[in-house]
């Protein structure tokens, strides 16, 4: 079955930010999301993407499929070996932003995805897990 | 109203424009907007919903229209993202004004006690925040002798320079009774001030001591802007020039004590800088101006004079205040 398929997307410079917003869109359609719920999805897919790119210059992206008590859901994960968040609540405010202008990144893709988890390490990098569900 | 409803609602009033291009029709999605904002609905999923629509009442549309409006969506994802940042941070700022309210409220019982009416001395007080709250700080003590009086100017205004006045208040409160000569206040406050604030941070401050049985007045400052003194036999308004450093700036700081001899008919007046730093029209005000305020008004009772003075200024300047507002009078 396709649903069980897990892919992912390094993110080394800025094309392949294109490259993991493809890879979502694509998962997406296939499970049956909406048109809007595919695009809040590819929304968030490229600002994690991004964040790696401008924050930690290498890191991958993950796109799979899950079930959760026959709740079907697509999980992001994303994964770099940056320099890691030294101040998790901090960056998870609105309005706060290292590179000027709009803030917005993470707490606006924790408002696109069910759920958003965070965890990351100083010097050792960042684990961010998101959930859209099926509807 | 569920997502249903609002659809079939918005396909009414598109068909209806379509059908007949009329304002009313226009004027209905004004209104339905509004309705849509008060429901916190993001802007891609109006967007969503005019897709939806226009697949089902215009049959066969051009695939390229198609491809442009999910091209929309998606442009108008990013503005919710942005959009709804704003709305949290907008939240964020009344949860901000609501405790600010409380801290003022708080400062405000700070400041304000009794103000003395014994010794034949007749007190007015006005004190006015620029913002909510105020960095400006004023005190009275009354005993069998005597009317000290104190008034400080915190540099800076808003949040900071009020946690630096309440920081005042609490050293005033438990200076030992010995150490009341204004001289000796103010040296230990500086002390205080020194050794707590952050050295950016200046205070300046007046401390004046009236000793009722030998109508005396004495009196120190720390670099606050001079007063007045009104001398009734002259009919005149004198400067009440008293040097000494602001607090805060040396560990160590010496300030010598004034004495003035009252006579019945005489006033003391003492300011806060922004009083002094009104900006009118024509610039900055001059002291003489404020002095000519108050001589118009100096044979009314003392809280009149501050009232009426205030009123003066705030109107001179549009009723704009740009720095905390202190202006007491005494008059004898």
């Amino acid at each position: 079955m396709i649903m069980e398929t897990r892919s992912s997307v390094p993110i080394n410079n800025e094309w392949d930010i294109v490259q993991a917003r493809q890879l979502g869109r694509q998962i997406s359609r296939e499970m049956g999301f909406g048109h809007v719920d595919q695009a809040r999805i590819t929304t968030a897919i490229s600002e994690l993407a991004r964040n790696i790119y401008l924050y930690a210059n290498n890191g991958e992206i993950t796109i799979e499929p899950i079930v959760n008590l026959g709740k079907k859901g697509l999980k992001i994960t994303s994964r770099d070996k940056g320099p890691g968040i030294k101040d998790i609540r901090l960056v998870m405010q609105d309005g706060y932003t290292t590179s000027g202008g709009l803030g917005a990144g993470l707490p606006g893709v924790k408002r696109l995805m069910d759920i958003f988890k965070i965890d990351s390490t100083l010097e050792k990098g960042t684990n961010i897990v998101a959930i859209k569900w099926l509807r | 109203m569920d997502y249903t409803i609002k659809l079939s609602q918005y396909e009414r009033m598109l068909a209806q424009y379509i059908e007949q291009r009329d304002e009313r029709a226009l004027y209905k999605g004004q209104k339905f907007s509004r309705k849509m904002l008060e429901q916190h609905v993001s802007p891609e999923d109006v967007v969503s919903m005019h897709i939806e629509v226009v697949k089902r009442i215009i049959p066969h549309v051009d695939q390229k229209v198609m491809d442009s409006l999910e091209f929309l969506l998606e442009v108008m994802i990013g503005y919710g993202f942005a959009y709804r940042e704003h709305q949290s941070l907008r939240t964020r700022q009344e949860q901000l004004d609501a405790e600010i309210d409380i801290a003022a409220n708080i400062q405000k019982s700070l400041v304000e006690g009794e103000i003395p009416s014994g010794h034949g001395v007749d007190i007015g007080v006005i004190s006015k925040p620029a913002k909510k709250m105020s960095g400006d700080y004023y005190h009275f003590v009354q005993d069998d002798h005597s009317i000290s009086v104190a008034i400080a100017d915190v540099v800076g205004k808003g949040i900071p320079a009020a946690m630096c006045m309440s920081m005042i208040k609490y050293a005033m409160d438990s200076l030992p009774d010995y150490r009341k000569q204004p001289g000796d206040v103010l040296s230990s406050l500086n002390h205080v001030v020194e050794q707590n604030i952050d050295p950016s941070m200046f205070i300046t401050m007046f401390y004046g001591v009236y000793h009722a049985d030998e109508n005396i007045f004495s009196f120190a400052s720390a670099g606050h802007e001079p007063g007045f003194f009104y001398n009734h036999k002259y009919d005149r308004f004198e400067e009440l020039v008293a040097k000494g450093s602001v607090l805060g700036l040396r560990r160590h700081s010496n300030y010598t004590e004034y004495r003035l001899d009252i006579e019945p008919g005489d006033m003391i007046i003492l300011l806060s800088d922004g009083v002094t730093e009104c900006r009118t029209e024509k610039g900055f005000l001059e002291r003489g101006e404020i002095a000519d305020i108050i001589r118009s008004e100096m044979h009314s009772p003392a809280q009149r004079i501050v009232d009426q003075v205030y009123y003066n200024l705030e109107m001179l300047q549009d009723f704009v205040l740009r720095d905390d507002f202190t202006l007491i009078v005494l008059k004898f």
